[in-house]
């Protein structure tokens, strides 16, 4: 049998008027986030990494099949600027890597999961530090070894500016 | 002009089996867990088959083959070797149109790039390393009268080897003609994107490889992807794609304790000095088609010319001129011979490339043409187009800093040589640039200047199997091309020889 083809109408951002953002983020809020991570580069107060609620979705069916979860956020070609997501600890971060920040997921009933980290390399972190991200997901094939590639959606990484200087 | 058919359709010189199964041992078998996925052309964005999703199984069964074949391959002369490399360029040189054809439907690239190209020069690749592995010789040295030092190059074995989807036959072949020429035995993995030209290819040449020295496992990358790069039954491992995944072969490879080659993109400059524009010639013609050369395979070329940087002096009309040129672009169908630009490879990429082209504005980048994703009539109306696109801005940009991997062009203005090589160097990556002068010693200079493992001087997007390609900086670690390629698939056996009756006298 053939797994759910990827294929056909991209999906649309959950784009909704600005302003309308209830989370903490510091961008003008273009997207609307539903999860917001808390905010891990030291110094700063405000989140770097937001959810969409299509993207706290995929990773809540994720974490259900493979258990905490971690975020790498890559750069370069074919999947460059992809958001990779593995299982916690799969991906050996170090001093060349800079945690964006913390994200505490739920069930959609509200029980407890656990932290989700997002991590970047700390040299694209400097050439991106003037953008926040915002995770969605949407219909495709994924690759790279990030875990959502078989579910037939993927997440993409949105960004948007930081209104605060970092 | 002339407009191929698509496959599946009347007239095609191509037709797809409505099922591929993994290439094992010489054989066709489906996988393990009986799973397929389907697979999407990027032109009409219609599945138009589907492929084996393999898992750590099939990479076992797989590496068992190889395993297998390994004693007989490992120790074939170079003269067998160099034989089926040939015969496999022949047999691609006689199924031309095929092959290119399967390769834009499954990639969504044009169709005059595929023939002209991406087929092309993987022909010659197999032809430059079946003479190359001819050549080679191993050395010796004599320490003394009576002691020789005799060096002889040895295959690794079995190798992995995971290719990208922007050239997937090209990518492929790069790989598998030095690893093949070297004696080693492969099993290698496409790209989720773009399983089916490869398996295409395979069957045309399968009569030529023996059994299990060439095996096929597709999947996708968790699943099958990361089997092959962690297992401990591989001898190296071969990666192009994204620097977060290309770390994490890197961490599997060191588990193992075995090499890695690692092709992981860039941010290429493209520089135009200001005496390019000295004459309206052939030779600032040429440096027009340099500028639009962003746009070629729709931008998905690791060292896609992304980032043109222009002298102050000549900026306004030379950009002014560039644009016209790019507007001269024709995007369309990609299996018509006259279409320029064709589709991104997937809905993947179209959505990357269109966050860009957001982030891009937001940045307050300003849009000199294009901008948006292209829309086409008919049955092209669900494939993933984008119009070629300029930006103008400043090298701290987004834009500027991130591979798009689309035909997204962004470009700044820069006042004098050092301004020049130093926002052409203020990059993570270093794979490839451009450089264009009319001075020789301008060229010279700036082209040593650049930290990049390619420099391409008042020419772009060559790709000869006799020169070294590979990355500096982010880019990756390794060079693929050029007969070095085959240092990264053997390994030196020194053999340390007294000829001598007489003993050292230690003991």
């Amino acid at each position: 049998m053939a797994e759910q083809a990827a294929r056909g109408a991209t999906g649309a951002p959950g784009r909704t008027e600005p302003g309308t953002n209830g989370g903490t983020g510091v961008g003008p809020a273009g997207i609307d986030v539903a999860l917001e991570a808390a905010p891990a580069v030291p110094g700063e107060t405000a989140s770097r990494v937001g959810f969409t609620a299509a993207a706290v979705d995929l990773v809540r069916e994720l974490w259900r099949e493979h258990g905490p979860l971690m975020f790498h956020q890559s750069g370069g070609c074919c999947d460059g600027s992809a958001p990779m997501c593995f299982p916690a600890g799969e991906f050996r971060t170090g001093d060349a890597d800079v945690l964006l920040g913390t994200a505490h997921l739920t069930t959609a009933a509200g029980g407890d999961l656990g932290p989700v980290e997002f991590w970047i390399s700390a040299e694209q972190f400097e050439a991106w530090r003037r953008t926040r991200l915002v995770i969605d997901a949407v219909p495709g094939r994924g690759s790279g070894f990030s875990l959502e590639t078989p579910t037939g959606h993927r997440f993409l990484t949105r960004s948007e500016l930081c209104t605060v200087a970092p | 002009m002339s407009v191929y058919a698509q496959p599946g359709k009347d007239g095609s010189v191509v037709s797809f089996k409505p099922r591929y199964e993994h290439f094992i041992g010489g054989a066709w078998g489906p996988p393990v867990k009986g799973r397929y996925f389907e697979d999407v052309t990027p032109v009409t964005g219609q599945p138009f088959t589907e492929v084996g999703r393999g898992t750590a199984e099939d990479v076992e069964a797989a590496l068992d083959a190889a395993w297998a074949a390994a004693p007989s391959w490992n120790a074939s002369t170079p003269t067998q070797r160099a034989i089926m490399l040939n015969r496999i360029a022949d047999r691609m040189e006689e199924n031309l149109e095929l092959i290119a054809v399967a390769e834009t439907w499954d990639n969504g690239k044009p169709v005059r790039e595929t023939l002209n190209a991406d087929i092309p020069l993987a022909i010659d690749h197999f032809r430059y390393f079946a003479g190359a592995i001819r050549a080679q010789e191993g050395h010796l040295s004599q320490l003394d009268e009576d002691t020789v030092a005799y060096h002889f190059h040895e295959p690794l074995g079995v190798v992995g080897q995971i290719i990208p989807w922007n050239f997937p036959i090209l990518m492929a072949v790069w790989k598998l003609a030095p690893a093949l020429a070297a004696g080693n035995c492969v099993v290698l993995k496409p790209a989720e994107q773009t399983p089916a030209s490869i398996l295409v290819l395979m069957e045309l040449i399968q009569d030529l490889i023996p059994d299990g020295v060439v095996n096929i496992v597709n999947g996708f990358g968790v699943e099958c992807g990361k089997p092959l790069a962690s297992n401990r039954r591989i001898r190296k491992i071969a990666f192009t794609g994204e620097t977060t995944t290309g770390r994490l072969i890197m961490q599997y490879a060191s588990e193992n304790i075995i090499p890695v080659t690692l092709e992981l993109g860039g941010k290429s400059p493209n520089i135009f000095f200001e005496d390019v524009a000295r004459e309206r010639d052939g030779f600032y013609d040429k440096a027009l088609e340099g500028f639009a050369f962003f746009a070629l395979n729709s931008g998905e070329v690791c060292t896609c010319p992304s980032r043109a940087l222009v002298q102050e002096s000549i900026y306004d009309s030379f950009l002014a001129d560039g644009i016209e040129r790019v507007k001269q672009i024709k995007a369309g169908n990609p299996l018509d011979t006259d279409t320029m630009i064709g589709a991104q490879a997937s809905t993947d990429q179209l959505e990357k490339i269109l966050s860009y082209l957001d982030i891009g504005r937001k940045e307050g980048a300003k849009v000199l043409v294009g901008g948006q994703r292209a829309e086409l009539e008919g049955d092209l109306s669900g494939g993933y187009y984008v119009q070629p696109t300029v930006f103008e801005g400043t090298n701290d940009m987004r834009i500027f800093q991130e591979e798009i991997f689309g035909p997204v062009l962004s470009v700044a203005k820069f006042a004098s040589y050092e301004d020049a090589i130093g926002i052409a160097n203020d990059t993570l990556y270093g794979l490839g640039a451009g450089v264009w002068s009319r001075d020789g010693n301008t060229a010279y200079r700036a082209g040593r200047a650049i930290q990049s493992g390619r420099v391409w001087v008042n020419q772009y997007h060559s790709y000869p199997a006799h020169s070294a390609f590979g990355g500096y900086k982010s880019s990756g670690i390794g060079r693929e091309n050029h007969l070095m390629m085959l240092d990264h698939y053997q390994q030196t056996k020194n053999m340390l020889v007294s000829y001598t009756e007489t003993p050292q006298g230690f003991f």
